[in-house]
Protein backbone atom coordinates (compact mmCIF):
# COMPACT_ATOMS: atom_id res chain seq x y z
CA UNK A 1 0.00 0.00 0.00
CA UNK A 2 2.22 2.80 -1.22
CA UNK A 3 0.28 4.31 -4.05
CA UNK A 4 -3.11 4.76 -2.38
CA UNK A 5 -2.14 7.02 0.60
CA UNK A 6 -0.25 9.36 -1.74
CA UNK A 7 -3.01 9.63 -4.30
CA UNK A 8 -6.15 10.03 -2.22
CA UNK A 9 -7.09 13.19 -4.11
CA UNK A 10 -6.77 11.33 -7.41
CA UNK A 11 -9.01 8.54 -6.09
CA UNK A 12 -11.52 11.06 -4.79
CA UNK A 13 -11.63 12.78 -8.17
CA UNK A 14 -12.24 9.44 -9.90
CA UNK A 15 -14.97 8.65 -7.37
CA UNK A 16 -16.72 11.95 -8.14
CA UNK A 17 -16.50 11.29 -11.88
CA UNK A 18 -17.94 7.84 -11.26
CA UNK A 19 -20.82 9.27 -9.24
CA UNK A 20 -21.47 11.82 -11.97
CA UNK A 21 -21.75 9.04 -14.58
CA UNK A 22 -24.02 6.98 -12.33
CA UNK A 23 -26.36 9.75 -11.19
CA UNK A 24 -26.74 11.41 -14.57
CA UNK A 25 -27.48 8.16 -16.37
CA UNK A 26 -29.85 6.77 -13.74
CA UNK A 27 -31.51 10.21 -13.44
CA UNK A 28 -32.17 10.43 -17.17
CA UNK A 29 -33.40 6.85 -17.20
CA UNK A 30 -35.75 7.50 -14.25
CA UNK A 31 -37.51 10.38 -16.02
CA UNK A 32 -37.97 8.41 -19.24
CA UNK A 33 -39.02 5.21 -17.52
CA UNK A 34 -41.60 6.97 -15.33
CA UNK A 35 -43.27 8.25 -18.48
CA UNK A 36 -43.04 4.94 -20.34
CA UNK A 37 -43.83 2.86 -17.25
CA UNK A 38 -46.98 4.79 -16.36
CA UNK A 39 -48.09 4.71 -19.98
CA UNK A 40 -47.42 0.98 -20.34
CA UNK A 41 -48.89 -0.12 -17.01
CA UNK A 42 -52.47 0.26 -18.30
CA UNK A 43 -51.64 -1.52 -21.57
CA UNK A 44 -50.74 -5.10 -20.61
CA UNK A 45 -49.92 -6.15 -24.15
CA UNK A 46 -47.52 -3.29 -24.86
CA UNK A 47 -46.01 -3.81 -21.43
CA UNK A 48 -45.38 -7.51 -22.14
CA UNK A 49 -43.64 -6.58 -25.40
CA UNK A 50 -41.56 -3.93 -23.63
CA UNK A 51 -40.53 -6.40 -20.91
CA UNK A 52 -39.39 -9.01 -23.44
CA UNK A 53 -37.61 -6.44 -25.56
CA UNK A 54 -35.78 -4.82 -22.64
CA UNK A 55 -34.83 -8.25 -21.29
CA UNK A 56 -33.13 -9.09 -24.58
CA UNK A 57 -31.36 -5.73 -24.76
CA UNK A 58 -30.20 -6.07 -21.18
CA UNK A 59 -28.26 -9.19 -22.17
CA UNK A 60 -26.00 -7.18 -24.49
CA UNK A 61 -22.59 -6.94 -22.78
CA UNK A 62 -21.44 -3.49 -21.70
CA UNK A 63 -18.28 -3.43 -23.79
CA UNK A 64 -20.23 -4.38 -26.91
CA UNK A 65 -22.89 -1.76 -26.22
CA UNK A 66 -20.31 1.00 -25.74
CA UNK A 67 -18.51 -0.16 -28.89
CA UNK A 68 -21.77 -0.02 -30.84
CA UNK A 69 -22.36 3.55 -29.65
CA UNK A 70 -18.93 4.81 -30.74
CA UNK A 71 -19.68 5.04 -34.51
CA UNK A 72 -22.75 7.14 -33.66
CA UNK A 73 -21.59 9.24 -30.71
CA UNK A 74 -17.79 9.02 -30.68
CA UNK A 75 -15.99 8.55 -27.36
CA UNK A 76 -16.29 10.35 -24.04
CA UNK A 77 -18.95 10.86 -21.39
CA UNK A 78 -21.91 11.23 -23.80
CA UNK A 79 -21.90 7.66 -25.23
CA UNK A 80 -21.05 6.31 -21.77
CA UNK A 81 -24.03 8.03 -20.13
CA UNK A 82 -26.26 6.93 -23.01
CA UNK A 83 -25.18 3.30 -22.61
CA UNK A 84 -25.52 3.36 -18.83
CA UNK A 85 -28.92 5.05 -19.09
CA UNK A 86 -30.02 2.30 -21.49
CA UNK A 87 -29.19 -0.37 -18.92
CA UNK A 88 -31.01 1.51 -16.13
CA UNK A 89 -33.97 2.07 -18.42
CA UNK A 90 -34.44 -1.65 -18.89
CA UNK A 91 -34.48 -2.27 -15.14
CA UNK A 92 -36.59 0.75 -14.24
CA UNK A 93 -39.34 0.40 -16.85
CA UNK A 94 -39.92 -3.16 -15.73
CA UNK A 95 -40.13 -2.25 -12.03
CA UNK A 96 -42.14 0.91 -12.48
CA UNK A 97 -44.63 -0.82 -14.77
CA UNK A 98 -45.06 -3.65 -12.25
CA UNK A 99 -45.47 -1.14 -9.43
CA UNK A 100 -48.30 0.64 -11.19
CA UNK A 101 -49.90 -2.63 -12.25
CA UNK A 102 -49.90 -3.87 -8.65
CA UNK A 103 -52.22 -1.05 -7.51
CA UNK A 104 -55.63 -2.62 -6.82
CA UNK A 105 -58.32 -1.57 -9.28
CA UNK A 106 -60.77 -0.51 -6.58
CA UNK A 107 -58.33 2.09 -5.29
CA UNK A 108 -58.20 3.62 -8.75
CA UNK A 109 -61.97 3.50 -9.02
CA UNK A 110 -62.33 5.13 -5.62
CA UNK A 111 -60.05 7.95 -6.74
CA UNK A 112 -62.07 8.34 -9.93
CA UNK A 113 -65.26 8.35 -7.91
CA UNK A 114 -63.91 11.11 -5.71
CA UNK A 115 -63.49 13.18 -8.84
CA UNK A 116 -59.71 12.98 -9.18
CA UNK A 117 -58.44 13.84 -12.65
CA UNK A 118 -55.89 11.54 -14.29
CA UNK A 119 -52.92 13.77 -13.41
CA UNK A 120 -53.99 14.19 -9.81
CA UNK A 121 -54.72 10.49 -9.46
CA UNK A 122 -51.26 9.58 -10.75
CA UNK A 123 -49.55 12.15 -8.58
CA UNK A 124 -51.45 11.71 -5.30
CA UNK A 125 -52.57 8.08 -5.40
CA UNK A 126 -50.61 5.93 -7.82
CA UNK A 127 -47.13 7.36 -7.43
CA UNK A 128 -47.00 6.99 -3.63
CA UNK A 129 -48.36 3.44 -3.86
CA UNK A 130 -45.86 2.46 -6.55
CA UNK A 131 -42.97 4.11 -4.68
CA UNK A 132 -41.54 0.92 -3.09
CA UNK A 133 -41.27 -0.63 -6.56
CA UNK A 134 -39.67 2.48 -8.00
CA UNK A 135 -37.10 2.58 -5.21
CA UNK A 136 -36.51 -1.17 -5.61
CA UNK A 137 -35.85 -0.64 -9.31
CA UNK A 138 -33.54 2.29 -8.56
CA UNK A 139 -31.60 0.08 -6.19
CA UNK A 140 -30.93 -2.59 -8.83
CA UNK A 141 -30.21 0.05 -11.48
CA UNK A 142 -27.71 1.87 -9.24
CA UNK A 143 -25.81 -1.28 -8.28
CA UNK A 144 -25.69 -2.48 -11.89
CA UNK A 145 -24.62 0.86 -13.30
CA UNK A 146 -21.94 1.40 -10.65
CA UNK A 147 -20.30 -1.83 -11.80
CA UNK A 148 -20.71 -1.29 -15.53
CA UNK A 149 -19.49 2.31 -15.32
CA UNK A 150 -15.95 0.98 -14.75
CA UNK A 151 -15.95 -0.23 -18.36
CA UNK A 152 -16.94 3.27 -19.49
CA UNK A 153 -13.43 4.43 -18.63
CA UNK A 154 -12.33 2.54 -21.72
CA UNK A 155 -14.18 5.00 -23.94
CA UNK A 156 -12.69 7.99 -22.10
CA UNK A 157 -15.62 8.66 -19.81
CA UNK A 158 -13.48 8.80 -16.63
CA UNK A 159 -14.49 7.35 -13.28
CA UNK A 160 -13.01 4.61 -11.11
CA UNK A 161 -12.46 2.39 -14.12
CA UNK A 162 -9.59 4.69 -15.11
CA UNK A 163 -7.65 3.55 -12.04
CA UNK A 164 -8.30 -0.11 -12.90
CA UNK A 165 -7.25 0.33 -16.53
CA UNK A 166 -4.09 2.18 -15.45
CA UNK A 167 -3.34 -0.74 -13.17
CA UNK A 168 -3.74 -3.18 -16.06
CA UNK A 169 -1.54 -1.14 -18.41
CA UNK A 170 1.18 -0.53 -15.84
CA UNK A 171 1.03 -4.03 -14.31
CA UNK A 172 0.32 -2.34 -11.01
CA UNK A 173 -1.89 -4.58 -8.81
CA UNK A 174 -2.43 -1.96 -6.13
CA UNK A 175 -4.27 0.32 -8.55
CA UNK A 176 -6.42 -2.55 -9.84
CA UNK A 177 -7.40 -3.55 -6.32
CA UNK A 178 -7.92 0.03 -5.12
CA UNK A 179 -10.19 0.85 -8.06
CA UNK A 180 -12.05 -2.45 -7.84
CA UNK A 181 -12.62 -2.35 -4.10
CA UNK A 182 -13.72 1.26 -4.11
CA UNK A 183 -16.27 0.45 -6.82
CA UNK A 184 -17.55 -2.57 -4.87
CA UNK A 185 -17.88 -0.54 -1.67
CA UNK A 186 -19.80 2.08 -3.60
CA UNK A 187 -22.14 -0.59 -4.97
CA UNK A 188 -22.65 -2.20 -1.55
CA UNK A 189 -23.25 1.20 0.04
CA UNK A 190 -25.83 2.16 -2.60
CA UNK A 191 -27.48 -1.23 -2.18
CA UNK A 192 -27.69 -0.77 1.60
CA UNK A 193 -29.08 2.78 1.38
CA UNK A 194 -31.76 1.94 -1.17
CA UNK A 195 -32.68 -1.29 0.62
CA UNK A 196 -33.25 0.63 3.87
CA UNK A 197 -35.29 3.24 2.06
CA UNK A 198 -37.36 0.56 0.34
CA UNK A 199 -38.02 -1.17 3.66
CA UNK A 200 -39.11 2.12 5.22
CA UNK A 201 -41.52 2.82 2.36
CA UNK A 202 -43.00 -0.66 2.51
CA UNK A 203 -43.54 -0.36 6.24
CA UNK A 204 -45.23 3.02 5.76
CA UNK A 205 -47.63 1.69 3.18
CA UNK A 206 -48.75 -0.72 5.88
CA UNK A 207 -47.63 -3.79 3.97
CA UNK A 208 -50.80 -3.56 1.90
CA UNK A 209 -48.95 -3.22 -1.37
CA UNK A 210 -46.94 -6.39 -1.61
CA UNK B 1 -22.03 1.30 -44.78
CA UNK B 2 -19.75 0.27 -41.94
CA UNK B 3 -21.83 -2.87 -41.52
CA UNK B 4 -20.91 -3.88 -45.07
CA UNK B 5 -17.25 -3.05 -44.40
CA UNK B 6 -17.41 -5.13 -41.22
CA UNK B 7 -18.93 -8.14 -42.96
CA UNK B 8 -16.45 -7.99 -45.79
CA UNK B 9 -13.63 -7.84 -43.25
CA UNK B 10 -14.99 -11.00 -41.62
CA UNK B 11 -15.31 -12.61 -45.05
CA UNK B 12 -11.73 -11.75 -46.01
CA UNK B 13 -10.26 -12.65 -42.62
CA UNK B 14 -12.50 -15.53 -41.72
CA UNK B 15 -9.59 -17.51 -40.20
CA UNK B 16 -8.72 -14.73 -37.75
CA UNK B 17 -12.37 -14.10 -36.99
CA UNK B 18 -13.24 -17.71 -36.24
CA UNK B 19 -10.11 -18.17 -34.14
CA UNK B 20 -11.28 -15.34 -31.93
CA UNK B 21 -14.87 -16.54 -32.01
CA UNK B 22 -13.92 -20.07 -30.99
CA UNK B 23 -11.65 -18.72 -28.28
CA UNK B 24 -14.55 -16.66 -26.96
CA UNK B 25 -16.85 -19.67 -26.95
CA UNK B 26 -14.18 -21.87 -25.37
CA UNK B 27 -13.73 -19.39 -22.51
CA UNK B 28 -17.49 -19.19 -21.95
CA UNK B 29 -18.24 -22.90 -22.10
CA UNK B 30 -15.24 -23.90 -20.00
CA UNK B 31 -15.91 -21.39 -17.23
CA UNK B 32 -19.66 -21.95 -17.23
CA UNK B 33 -19.15 -25.72 -17.06
CA UNK B 34 -16.67 -25.56 -14.19
CA UNK B 35 -18.82 -23.01 -12.34
CA UNK B 36 -21.83 -25.31 -12.74
CA UNK B 37 -19.94 -28.28 -11.29
CA UNK B 38 -18.86 -26.17 -8.31
CA UNK B 39 -21.99 -24.14 -7.62
CA UNK B 40 -24.90 -26.56 -8.06
CA UNK B 41 -23.66 -29.34 -5.73
CA UNK B 42 -22.54 -26.70 -3.22
CA UNK B 43 -25.99 -25.15 -3.41
CA UNK B 44 -27.61 -28.49 -2.64
CA UNK B 45 -25.32 -29.13 0.31
CA UNK B 46 -25.80 -25.67 1.75
CA UNK B 47 -29.51 -25.09 1.10
CA UNK B 48 -30.75 -27.24 3.98
CA UNK B 49 -28.37 -25.77 6.54
CA UNK B 50 -29.73 -22.31 7.38
CA UNK B 51 -26.56 -20.91 8.88
CA UNK B 52 -24.30 -22.08 6.05
CA UNK B 53 -26.84 -20.89 3.51
CA UNK B 54 -26.93 -17.46 5.12
CA UNK B 55 -23.14 -17.18 4.96
CA UNK B 56 -22.96 -18.42 1.37
CA UNK B 57 -25.79 -16.17 0.16
CA UNK B 58 -24.16 -13.11 1.68
CA UNK B 59 -20.75 -14.01 0.33
CA UNK B 60 -22.14 -14.58 -3.16
CA UNK B 61 -24.05 -11.30 -2.95
CA UNK B 62 -20.90 -9.41 -2.02
CA UNK B 63 -19.02 -11.15 -4.83
CA UNK B 64 -21.67 -9.94 -7.27
CA UNK B 65 -21.08 -6.34 -6.26
CA UNK B 66 -17.50 -6.46 -7.54
CA UNK B 67 -17.47 -5.22 -11.14
CA UNK B 68 -16.56 -7.80 -13.80
CA UNK B 69 -13.68 -5.63 -14.95
CA UNK B 70 -12.18 -5.63 -11.46
CA UNK B 71 -12.50 -9.41 -11.09
CA UNK B 72 -10.83 -9.99 -14.44
CA UNK B 73 -8.00 -7.56 -13.88
CA UNK B 74 -7.45 -8.74 -10.30
CA UNK B 75 -6.44 -12.21 -11.52
CA UNK B 76 -3.62 -10.77 -13.61
CA UNK B 77 -1.17 -10.01 -10.77
CA UNK B 78 -1.51 -13.60 -9.51
CA UNK B 79 -1.83 -15.63 -12.68
CA UNK B 80 -0.34 -13.45 -15.39
CA UNK B 81 -2.01 -13.06 -18.77
CA UNK B 82 -3.66 -15.53 -21.11
CA UNK B 83 -6.44 -18.09 -21.03
CA UNK B 84 -6.06 -19.44 -17.47
CA UNK B 85 -6.56 -16.14 -15.56
CA UNK B 86 -9.48 -15.27 -17.83
CA UNK B 87 -11.22 -18.58 -17.24
CA UNK B 88 -10.63 -18.38 -13.47
CA UNK B 89 -12.08 -14.87 -13.40
CA UNK B 90 -15.09 -15.94 -15.46
CA UNK B 91 -15.71 -18.82 -13.05
CA UNK B 92 -15.76 -16.30 -10.20
CA UNK B 93 -18.31 -14.30 -12.20
CA UNK B 94 -20.47 -17.33 -12.99
CA UNK B 95 -20.62 -18.99 -9.57
CA UNK B 96 -22.75 -16.48 -7.58
CA UNK B 97 -25.88 -16.45 -9.79
CA UNK B 98 -25.79 -20.25 -10.10
CA UNK B 99 -25.32 -20.72 -6.37
CA UNK B 100 -28.03 -18.23 -5.39
CA UNK B 101 -30.54 -19.69 -7.81
CA UNK B 102 -29.86 -23.26 -6.76
CA UNK B 103 -30.39 -22.37 -3.11
CA UNK B 104 -33.59 -20.46 -3.94
CA UNK B 105 -34.82 -23.35 -6.08
CA UNK B 106 -34.41 -25.89 -3.29
CA UNK B 107 -35.80 -23.64 -0.60
CA UNK B 108 -38.93 -22.93 -2.55
CA UNK B 109 -39.87 -26.59 -2.75
CA UNK B 110 -43.07 -27.05 -0.81
CA UNK B 111 -42.36 -28.58 2.62
CA UNK B 112 -45.38 -30.86 2.24
CA UNK B 113 -43.80 -32.44 -0.86
CA UNK B 114 -40.72 -33.28 1.17
CA UNK B 115 -42.88 -34.63 4.01
CA UNK B 116 -44.84 -36.77 1.58
CA UNK B 117 -41.66 -38.19 0.05
CA UNK B 118 -40.35 -38.85 3.56
CA UNK B 119 -43.58 -40.61 4.46
CA UNK B 120 -43.32 -42.78 1.37
CA UNK B 121 -40.02 -44.00 2.79
CA UNK B 122 -37.73 -42.41 0.22
CA UNK B 123 -34.04 -42.43 1.07
CA UNK B 124 -32.01 -39.24 1.03
CA UNK B 125 -30.55 -40.20 -2.35
CA UNK B 126 -33.95 -40.92 -3.86
CA UNK B 127 -35.26 -37.67 -2.46
CA UNK B 128 -32.42 -35.77 -4.12
CA UNK B 129 -32.72 -37.36 -7.56
CA UNK B 130 -36.47 -37.81 -7.78
CA UNK B 131 -37.85 -34.84 -5.87
CA UNK B 132 -35.41 -32.03 -5.14
CA UNK B 133 -33.42 -31.96 -8.36
CA UNK B 134 -36.38 -32.04 -10.79
CA UNK B 135 -38.25 -29.38 -8.81
CA UNK B 136 -35.22 -27.10 -8.61
CA UNK B 137 -34.41 -27.35 -12.33
CA UNK B 138 -36.29 -24.19 -13.48
CA UNK B 139 -34.55 -22.07 -10.84
CA UNK B 140 -31.17 -23.60 -11.68
CA UNK B 141 -31.74 -22.93 -15.39
CA UNK B 142 -32.55 -19.33 -14.58
CA UNK B 143 -29.18 -19.18 -12.81
CA UNK B 144 -27.47 -20.72 -15.83
CA UNK B 145 -28.99 -18.04 -18.03
CA UNK B 146 -27.80 -15.20 -15.79
CA UNK B 147 -24.35 -16.76 -15.52
CA UNK B 148 -24.09 -17.32 -19.27
CA UNK B 149 -24.84 -13.66 -19.94
CA UNK B 150 -22.32 -12.60 -17.30
CA UNK B 151 -19.68 -14.88 -18.78
CA UNK B 152 -20.23 -13.80 -22.40
CA UNK B 153 -19.92 -10.16 -21.39
CA UNK B 154 -16.97 -10.89 -19.10
CA UNK B 155 -15.19 -12.78 -21.86
CA UNK B 156 -15.35 -9.60 -23.94
CA UNK B 157 -13.33 -7.89 -21.20
CA UNK B 158 -10.84 -10.78 -21.10
CA UNK B 159 -9.14 -9.16 -24.07
CA UNK B 160 -7.73 -6.54 -21.66
CA UNK B 161 -5.77 -9.21 -19.78
CA UNK B 162 -4.62 -11.03 -22.89
CA UNK B 163 -7.34 -13.66 -22.84
CA UNK B 164 -8.14 -13.20 -26.51
CA UNK B 165 -11.64 -13.64 -27.87
CA UNK B 166 -13.90 -11.26 -29.75
CA UNK B 167 -13.00 -8.40 -27.44
CA UNK B 168 -9.69 -8.21 -29.31
CA UNK B 169 -11.49 -6.69 -32.30
CA UNK B 170 -13.12 -4.04 -30.12
CA UNK B 171 -9.72 -3.27 -28.61
CA UNK B 172 -8.07 -3.00 -31.99
CA UNK B 173 -10.99 -1.00 -33.37
CA UNK B 174 -10.74 1.61 -30.61
CA UNK B 175 -6.93 1.73 -30.75
CA UNK B 176 -6.88 2.61 -34.46
CA UNK B 177 -10.37 4.20 -34.49
CA UNK B 178 -11.51 1.78 -37.13
CA UNK B 179 -15.31 1.58 -36.92
CA UNK B 180 -15.85 -1.57 -39.02
CA UNK B 181 -13.31 -3.44 -36.86
CA UNK B 182 -15.17 -2.28 -33.77
CA UNK B 183 -18.35 -3.84 -35.13
CA UNK B 184 -16.57 -7.09 -36.02
CA UNK B 185 -16.16 -7.53 -32.27
CA UNK B 186 -19.25 -5.82 -30.88
CA UNK B 187 -22.00 -7.28 -33.10
CA UNK B 188 -21.10 -10.99 -32.64
CA UNK B 189 -20.69 -10.49 -28.86
CA UNK B 190 -24.09 -8.82 -28.66
CA UNK B 191 -25.69 -11.54 -30.80
CA UNK B 192 -24.08 -14.29 -28.76
CA UNK B 193 -25.48 -12.81 -25.54
CA UNK B 194 -28.94 -12.31 -27.03
CA UNK B 195 -28.90 -15.88 -28.33
CA UNK B 196 -27.95 -17.22 -24.89
CA UNK B 197 -30.71 -15.16 -23.27
CA UNK B 198 -33.35 -16.45 -25.68
CA UNK B 199 -32.17 -20.07 -25.73
CA UNK B 200 -31.88 -20.49 -21.96
CA UNK B 201 -35.11 -18.53 -21.51
CA UNK B 202 -36.91 -20.98 -23.80
CA UNK B 203 -35.38 -23.95 -21.98
CA UNK B 204 -36.47 -22.48 -18.66
CA UNK B 205 -40.07 -22.06 -19.86
CA UNK B 206 -40.08 -25.61 -21.21
CA UNK B 207 -39.09 -27.05 -17.84
CA UNK B 208 -41.43 -24.77 -15.90
CA UNK B 209 -44.42 -25.83 -17.99
CA UNK B 210 -43.65 -29.51 -17.59
CA UNK B 211 -44.02 -29.24 -13.86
Amino acid sequence: MKWVPKHLDRLFEALLEHLYLVFSSVGIALVISLIVGIWAARRPRSFAVIVIFTGILFAVPSLALFALLIPIMGIGAAPAITGLAAYSLMILIRNIGMGFQAIPRDILEAADGMGYGTARRIWEVELPLAMPYIVGGLRIAMVTVIGIATVAAYINAGGLGVIIFEGIDQRFPEKIIAGGLLTSFLALFADYCFASFEKLLRRRSGGKVV
Amino acid sequence: MIFIDASSWIFNNSGTFFNAFNRHLLMCVLSLGIAFVIAVPLGFVVARAPRAAFAVVNFAGALRSIPSLAILSATMPFLGIGLLPSVIALIVLAVPPLLLNTIIGIREIDASVIDAADGMGMSAGQMLWEIELPLAVPAILSGVRTSAIQVIGGAALASFIGGGGLGDFINAGIAIMNMPRLLVGAVPIALLAIFAELAFGALERLFTQRR
